[in-house]
């Protein structure tokens, strides 16, 4: 029998309980004799902490702080900057302090509020002044090419704060078994979380248990931040003893969690006779917020796509991130790259524009190919597509001819393009050196097939997508390859679910551990089969100069955007989206379009155009889903999703990066759009109607 | 405290509580009822949706007072109709089902649209969805799963 296509779509393994509302929640599990958990946080941006007052604490009810913690205050991840509870100093509004624990809810929740903190204010620090990483990388002779250059032309770009805005608040249920910590929560990494509980307990490498409840929507906004919560939750079950729930209420969500960082980039072009882009200058600026945490990584991958999807040959990229007293900034889906792109997408542009050559033809002209050197001086080894992608996208809407009636200036209406790359996995030698992703498949004597991974099913699939794959390559039916929630206990560490590795690296090794299992099979016995990462050969990556090859694999996609801007309240219409995607192979086909237009309403509508969040000496004018706003259906434009196969040898049937890739290109199609409405050029997203109103009035 | 009277998915109960309490935690907390959802617990997401005598209601933002009289149907009631496997099944075929934090009241939403619009337009059907909100799908692949109950379903509603 002729297999079908691994792409064709299936039911989604658990769509019926989702349906249904039977899927147990974090916030919907409870246990016996639970206690509750609130935070008091910082009211002030920076200060020196100088007194406690507590209310009377009734019999049962406790206080959980900084000298609780039996190991290292710090939640650990890259940088010791971050502490599980704050000793002598706070350094941003919303910063938990403190937890209060008890039986009853609302009579914690009543204690909480009542709890006093002295503080002596400090000078708070804002803006892009304080700086605590700098990376830098460059190629070629960028000195040279600019000192050679018949003229240069730069301009600056900025972006501002995005909130995940998962439907679901960060949360955790925590108790204690036969004294071993067990958490059970809303979270893309466990080991992530294990790890930090472990330092902060000071604990035993078995002590220590974590399990993935159904996530209810994560966008990186669930990578790094449930350390912080699920060290506070450890130190509290260890004083308290009895199960704790300690879930989010979205205003504490909002003002006290990760975000996307605001950026600003400069960019500077040289120019030869010919306007070919002969150099480029860029220095990329981040707002990291009060600690670090995985800032410095973001920075990097922001750096990285500098080129984006063109060869330039000289190239000086710089970057910085900034410490300010304002919310920590951190992972959401494309992780420094939307930023980047949205730049690099604009300036391309307005370097056309400024010389006078048609933008269209000007970057075809400087577009990459395979052979080409990436921005670090990697290798682009596999076939790019992006012709065939750009003519399909061209002409499914209809580009060149709506391109040019909207020239017409009275239309108000634009249409904008955008090209955009998105490295896979993490970066340079990350999996290798830091990841060691392990994977293990399990055989009972039955036949039964275990999945046995720590990857995390947060809604975009490999709930799934794994069970499907390795069914595939064992030649077994889906209902005997299982793939149980992870739990540490009992899972290797396959990596955090982050840099749209899942599918490539994790499924890789997957379909690697199955076709092992599948030679070595034996009928009636109990059988393993483990994978652990090896870096392709031909990599070389020096994470130092940050030169090589930064990325195993590029996924590729081009989104076409049409608008419609109001005369009168300069309200945009986003009346359509196109998209072509090469992610090397689908392995469903409608779960890939389901990525395509969540990452576009989160790309195109919202850091495009509609998601404003801004703070006021440090405090953030926008605390919850009614002054944030994030697209309804109303708000999201019709759309149509083209996925080109081309496989990517090393990844499982094919498979490349898929989730980052569908929002990292986004911004800069709507924008570029908008920039054709009003005739005038855009450097900002989102690109509201406040800010358009400004660009027409200012000229 | 006071006795509250209503029915929840077909059934009559008397509760004797204290009146002002949300209906959502009543539901949770006291009923086990857990297929409404708490998003933002300020109206504004339709994850905790119920329908009261027929019409779609943020619980959160409901005082169990309200409910006094009335009839209550939530997703675990409504998942036993007929119109819900229709629903559930064109939101499988159409993969309109990611992350599901959102998935119960949408079809909370979806009902009530449909049961005062059998045969609604996608502008139609945008509306109707435009108080529930879903981070993960970009909701075309909702719209596209209520068209398709509409039309496969038509009589039901």
């Amino acid at each position: 029998m002729k297999k079908q296509d691994i792409s064709r779509s299936i039911e989604k393994v658990d769509s019926r309980e989702k349906i249904s509302g039977a899927a147990a929640f974090t916030s919907d599990i409870k246990l016996d004799g639970m206690h509750y958990a609130k935070s008091v946080r910082s009211p002030i941006p920076r200060g020196r902490i100088k007194q406690v007052n507590l209310p009377s604490l009734p019999k049962g009810y406790v206080v959980v702080d900084h000298r609780d913690i039996p190991g290292e205050n710090v939640v650990k991840m890259i940088h010791d900057d971050w502490p599980v509870f704050p000793k002598t100093e706070v350094a941003y509004i919303g910063e938990p302090i403190l937890l209060v624990v008890g039986p009853d809810k609302e009579k914690v929740a009543e204690l909480a509020d009542a709890v006093e903190i002295e503080f002596e204010e400090l000078e708070p620090t804002f803006g892009f002044t304080n700086s605590a990483i700098d990376l830098h990388y460059d190629k070629g002779d960028p000195d040279r090419a600019f000192e050679t250059a018949a003229r240069t032309v730069s301009y600056e770009y900025e972006t501002g704060y995005q909130d995940q805005a998962y439907i679901e608040p960060q949360g955790f249920v925590g108790y204690l078994d036969e004294g071993t910590y067990t958490l059970v929560g809303s979270i893309q990494c466990p080991y992530y979380v294990k790890n930090a509980v472990l330092a902060t307990m000071a604990a035993d490498e078995d002590d220590v248990r974590v399990i993935q409840a159904p996530v209810g929507g994560a966008f990186g906004g669930k990578e790094e931040f449930p350390s912080l919560t699920a060290t506070q939750l450890a130190v509290a079950l260890r004083k308290v003893q009895k199960p704790i729930k300690f879930i989010y209420e979205r205003e504490e969500d909002m003002i006290a969690t990760t975000k996307r960082h605001p950026s600003k980039v400069r960019m500077e072009a040289a120019l030869d006779e010919n306007n070919n882009i002969q150099g480029l200058r860029a220095h990329v600026g981040l707002d990291g917020g009060a600690y670090l945490g995985l800032s410095g990584v973001v920075l990097s991958r922001g750096m990285l796509a500098a080129t984006n999807a063109y060869t330039i040959d000289n190239v000086w990229v710089d970057g910085d991130v900034y410490v300010t007293n304002t919310v920590p900034n951190g992972a959401f889906r494309g992780f420094g790259a939307p930023q980047m792109i949205f730049a690099i997408e604009m300036f391309i542009h307005h370097v056309a524009k400024e010389v006078g050559e048609d933008t269209y033809t000007f970057r075809t002209r400087h577009q990459v190919s395979q052979g080409d050197l990436t921005s670090t001086g990697g290798v682009y080894r596999d076939p790019i597509i992006l012709d065939e992608m750009s003519k399909k996208a061209e002409e499914i809407s209809d580009y060149h001819r709506k391109r040019k009636e909207y020239e017409d200036p009275d239309t108000f209406k634009g249409i904008g393009m955008s090209w955009f790359l998105h490295g896979c996995g993490f970066t340079g030698s990350g999996e290798q050196e830091k990841i060691k992703a392990r994977v293990k498949l399990k055989k009972d004597a039955d036949g039964t097939v275990r999945i046995l991974v720590a990857a995390v099913d947060m809604g975009q699939g490999p709930k799934t997508t794994f069970r499907k794959l390795v069914a595939d390559v064992l030649d077994l039916p889906l209902e005997q390859v299982l793939f149980p929630y992870p739990d540490t206990r009992y899972v290797p560490d396959s990596g955090p679910t982050v840099a749209s590795r899942t599918m490539m690296v994790v499924g890789g090794l997957l379909a690697r551990a199955a076709k092992d299992l599948k030679e070595s099979w034996r009928e009636g016995e109990v059988q393993e089969a483990m994978q652990r990462y090896k870096q392709p050969d031909y990599i070389e990556w020096d994470q130092d100069r940050m030169k090589g090859d930064a990325y195993p694999a590029y996924s590729w996609g081009v989104n076409v955007v049409e608008v419609e801007v109001s005369k009168v309240t300069y309200e945009v219409d986003i009346k359509h989206v196109w998209s072509v995607y090469d992610l090397g192979k689908a392995i469903d086909e409608r779960i890939v379009l389901g990525q395509a237009d969540g990452g576009q309403a989160q790309g195109v509508v919202g850091l495009g155009y509609l998601e404003v969040m801004e703070h006021e000496g440090g405090a953030l004018k926008q605390k919850n889903l009614t002054d944030y706003i994030i697209p309804t259906a109303v708000d999201m434009p019709k759309t149509e999703n083209h996925i080109m196969d081309n496989p990517y040898p090393l990844g499982p049937y094919g498979a490349k990066g898929v989730g980052e890739l569908t929002l990292v290109g986004g911004p800069p199609a709507v924008a570029l759009a908008i920039e054709q409405a009003i005739g005038r050029r855009v450097r900002k997203a989102p690109v509201t109607p406040e800010y358009i109103m400004e660009l027409i009035h200012n000229g | 405290m006071a006795d509250i009277t209503f029915t929840l998915n077909g059934e009559r109960i008397t509760l004797r509580e204290e009146p002002n309490l949300r209906f959502l935690d009543v539901l949770r907390e006291k009923l086990n009822h857990t297929g409404a959802k708490e998003g933002c617990g300020e109206g504004e997401c339709g994850a905790c949706a119920i329908l009261l005598d027929g019409h779609i209601v943020n619980s959160c933002l409901l005082p169990l007072a309200s409910v006094d009289g009335r009839d209550v149907v939530t997703i675990e009631g409504y998942r036993m109709t007929e119109r819900y496997q229709m629903l559930e099944k064109a939101f499988i075929e159409e993969g309109a089902v990611q992350c599901g934090i959102c998935t119960p009241g949408m079809m909370i939403a979806a009902e009530s649209m449909l049961r005062e619009n059998p045969d609604p337009t996608d502008e139609e059907i945008r509306h109707g969805l435009a108080g529930n909100l879903c981070r993960c799908t970009g909701y075309n692949m909702i719209i596209a799963a209520i068209r398709r109950a509409a039309k496969e379903g038509e009589g039901l509603w």
